[in-house]
């Protein structure tokens, strides 16, 4: 209410996890990664990978387009998870005996338990970038972590150049299709185009940047002192955010070692 | 309404340099800023010759100033320099002395003095949000935060961008990110502001839509206003003053609009360095023109869809169009209509998303009927498409191996034919002294000419153009034009994506126009370019 009498832009109305700093989601997501990174053992990857996936209905996301999305990710952690399956200490009874095939409940305990971490580790990262705009980011990490702000803001103008050059790679492409030195020549003049076209965007980054740098600096972009717009602030959601992030973390933990399932990575 | 531009009376328009009003809610706007140029040049690092030297010249607060001098006599060297982005350290050498309100443009008691807003919208936009766009320079400028907003609205106001705070701007039209690179430094309050070719790539709406924005602010502001432009007419109205730069260094002609303009032999001097001027069509090399009659028919599209990507929406649908050896077609319409990539499938680089493209034996030879299909040797001896970018098409390193790529790739490379056509080209095109030149050192001009010639090389039936007069100076427009005029005669098919409507007119065109998914016949093109900015969009439709 009153931001908006001073003429502030309000923060975009999203979900919960789009209204917290992204500070404090990036905080969560190193918590629940380094609980999930110290021991390895599938009780406390559930644990979190559970909390994780609760929170879909907060983030508006079906679990059918977050697959979509992230299926490689899934294949990985598949193969990971069998590839440990088949190849990890043979403890526990025998599950299954096929010649080179042997799994046995140790071994399949342990590909659990590298399948479901992978995921758990994805997951915060995924959710992090879904529902965070750079340039909130960026706001963030030079007003609350005091990074340099002529290093943030310039790697936030450079983001928005390479979704640019994107483009410009495609329309390059045919470009030099148009010319004749189009894709369907063979296989060492084919690798000769891609040098070709990758020198061209190269050429065409390295114009747009100096463009823009001269741009940025007609705009008073250097000086040390600068003021910030948009003020990157907390409220009770990040203490949320970052206090779910450290239950979650401690329950996962908790869970592994009363379960006796705590397997610390270093040992 | 949350991120709406508060209703706001807007102060009455004053004189230039009268009454400074003050911006609601906040301090004074800063006053109009005065520059002196006494002796002042300017050398680039590994340069030969001076891109600016010997300049006097004063500028009093308030003034606005067009300027104008043929290409290559350093008009952007001195916007740069006044908007203090010449820096000692980008390795060149100043002569003279150059100040601003007393101060050197580069003097940190400058900073946020001047506002500079550039040709090309893309490479001037910061951030991907609208307001935070604007808000970015007041920032830089440590204007305490509580202002800033006040100040974004103002100025988005001023410039009648009226839209979201949060609205993308990659999502803006060409017009539309000009005129928010423009309250981009108004928010910064600046004493003067300093426009490089700010309309050049811009449609016809655009550059009214530019100059009226400009003319507003200056009427609220009373800032200081220097703009290089080719097109004289655009902006004829808006300056009380016109100085123009000497070739050689200097000023040649300094003067009220009707002074300079009106002087016979300022007109000549300023036709010859390739100044639009009001009311004079640039004279053609040739002399007068008439098309041919039409040969051949070359490539036919019926039901035509086109779509940029194989999975993207179709923009235009139901295209039936004939091209003839011979003739010229005009394809115009507003930004984002479907215009290029409608150029990209004729041309054969993009596959149609619906309908048929058929090439008719006269065009197809050996190859398929479907240039779609086509491999690039079979698509440059057919057809040349000529990219708005001519430096996404150079090859090699050196105009020579440039011109010869194409018949090279041909296999025509047998018994030194390449290179005697590539002689003939250079020197038709002028480029003959350049051969060993490197394609991306030329000028504007002459990157363009060369994007043309290289598909010139092999002879294709079709020669396709995407805008292909953006940028260019009266001078370089009349060649593109003679040029294009000789191949119409040899029995080549023209086709140029463009906004240019005498451009059109000059190639004797037949006009079609893209506009709501659609392409139209369209009966009468208006020309000129002074009543752009009170016509309808859209003008000309059937």
């Amino acid at each position: 209410m009153s931001a908006a009498a001073a003429g502030v832009p309000a923060r975009p109305v999203g979900t919960f996890l789009a209204r917290a700093n992204p500070l404090s989601k990036l905080a969560a997501a190193v918590l629940l990664t380094l609980a999930v990174l110290v021991t390895v053992d599938w009780v406390s990857a559930a644990v979190v990978l559970t909390a994780e996936l609760a929170l879909l209905p907060l983030l508006h996301i079906r679990i059918g387009t977050l697959v979509r999305r992230i299926w490689p990710l899934l294949a990985a952690a598949l193969i990971g998870a069998w590839g440990t399956a088949l190849l990890a200490e043979k403890t526990g009874t025998v599950l299954l005996d096929a010649g080179p095939l042997l799994f046995t409940s140790g071994s399949v305990a342990a590909g659990i338990a590298i399948g479901l971490r992978g995921l758990a580790i994805a997951l915060p990262g995924i959710y992090l970038l879904t529902t965070t705009d750079p340039t909130d980011l960026a706001d963030a990490l030079a007003q609350k972590l005091k990074l340099p702000h002529r290093f943030v803001l310039g790697a936030l103008a450079a983001m928005r150049l390479v979704g640019l050059l994107v483009e410009e790679w495609r329309t390059i492409g045919l470009a030099r299709h148009a010319r004749g030195a189009g894709p369907d020549a063979g296989g060492a003049a084919r690798l000769r185009g891609f040098a070709g076209q990758s020198l061209a965007l190269l050429v065409q980054a390295i114009r747009r940047a100096t463009r823009l740098a001269t741009a940025m600096e007609a705009r008073g972009f250097g000086a040390a002192e600068r003021t910030w717009a948009r003020t990157s602030t907390f409220s009770r959601i990040d203490a949320v955010v970052f206090g779910a992030g450290a239950a979650v973390s401690a329950a996962a933990v908790a869970a592994a070692v009363s379960a006796g399932t705590f397997n610390f990575i270093l040992t | 309404m949350l991120f709406g531009r508060k209703p706001r009376s807007r102060p009455p328009a004053v004189a230039p340099a009268a009454v400074i009003p003050e911006a609601p809610g906040s301090r004074r706007r800063s006053r109009p800023a005065a520059v002196t140029a006494a002796g002042w040049g300017w050398q680039h690092g590994g340069r030969n010759a001076p891109a600016v030297c010997g300049l006097d010249l004063a500028v009093s607060p308030g003034e606005r100033v067009l300027l104008l001098g043929a290409s290559g006599a350093g008009k952007s060297t001195f916007l740069h320099a006044l908007a203090g982005v010449l820096g000692p350290d980008t390795g060149g050498e100043e002569h003279g002395t150059l100040t601003l309100d007393g101060v050197h443009p580069a003097d940190p008691a400058a900073r946020g003095r001047t506002g500079l807003v550039l040709q090309d919208p893309d490479s001037q936009t910061v951030l991907s949000r609208v307001g935070d766009e604007v808000a970015f320079g007041a920032e830089n400028l440590a204007v305490p935060a509580g202002e800033i907003w006040p100040r974004v609205r103002s100025a988005l106001a001023d410039v009648g961008l009226d839209v979201p705070l949060d609205r993308s701007t990659a999502m803006l039209s060409g017009g539309q990110k000009q005129r928010l690179a423009l309250a981009s430094v108004m928010a910064m309050e600046p004493g003067l502001l300093l426009l490089d070719e700010p309309t050049a790539n811009l449609d016809p709406d655009g550059v009214g839509e530019i100059r009226d924005a400009v003319t507003r602010v200056l009427d609220r502001t009373g800032a200081t206003l220097i703009v290089v432009e080719h097109r004289v007419e655009v902006w004829a109205g808006v300056v009380d003053r016109v100085v123009v730069l000497a070739a050689g260094g200097g000023v040649l002609a300094d003067g009220s609009p009707e002074q300079v303009l009106g002087n016979p032999a300022h007109r000549r001097t300023l036709a010859a360095s390739g100044v639009w001027l009001p009311g004079a069509a640039p004279e053609i090399p040739g002399g007068p023109w008439t098309p041919a009659a039409a040969g051949p028919r070359l490539l036919e599209a019926r039901g035509l869809a086109v779509a940029r990507s194989a999975r993207g929406p179709a923009v235009l649908s139901g295209v039936d169009l004939t091209l003839d050896a011979g003739t010229a077609v005009g394809i115009t319409g507003p930004n984002g209509a479907g215009k290029s990539t409608l150029a990209l499938t004729l041309g054969g680089l993009l596959r149609p998303r619906a309908g048929t493209l058929t090439a008719a034996p006269a065009l197809a030879g050996t190859a398929r009927t479907e240039p779609g299909r086509w491999t690039s040797a079979q698509l440059v001896d057919r057809i040349g498409t000529v990219f708005q970018e001519p430096e996404h098409q150079f090859l090699t390193n050196t105009v020579r191996d440039e011109l010869a790529f194409g018949p090279r790739r041909l296999g025509r490379d047998t018994d030194g034919q390449v290179l005697a056509r590539v002689q003939h080209l250079a020197e038709r095109l002028g480029l003959d002294g350049l051969l060993e030149a490197n394609p991306f050192t030329l000028s504007g001009g002459e990157k363009r000419r060369l994007s043309v010639a290289t598909m010139l090389a092999t002879e294709p039936a079709i020669l396709l153009l995407d805008e292909p007069t953006f940028g260019q100076d009266a001078r370089t427009w009349a060649e593109l034009v003679a040029l294009l005029r000789g191949q119409l005669s040899e029995g080549s098919c023209v086709v140029s994506v463009t906004h240019d409507a005498e451009f059109i007119q000059a190639l004797g065109s037949r006009n079609l126009q893209a506009a709501g998914g659609e392409l139209g016949a369209v009966e009468t093109l208006t020309p000129g370019l002074g009543d752009t900015a009170e016509a309808p969009t859209g003008r000309g439709r059937p």
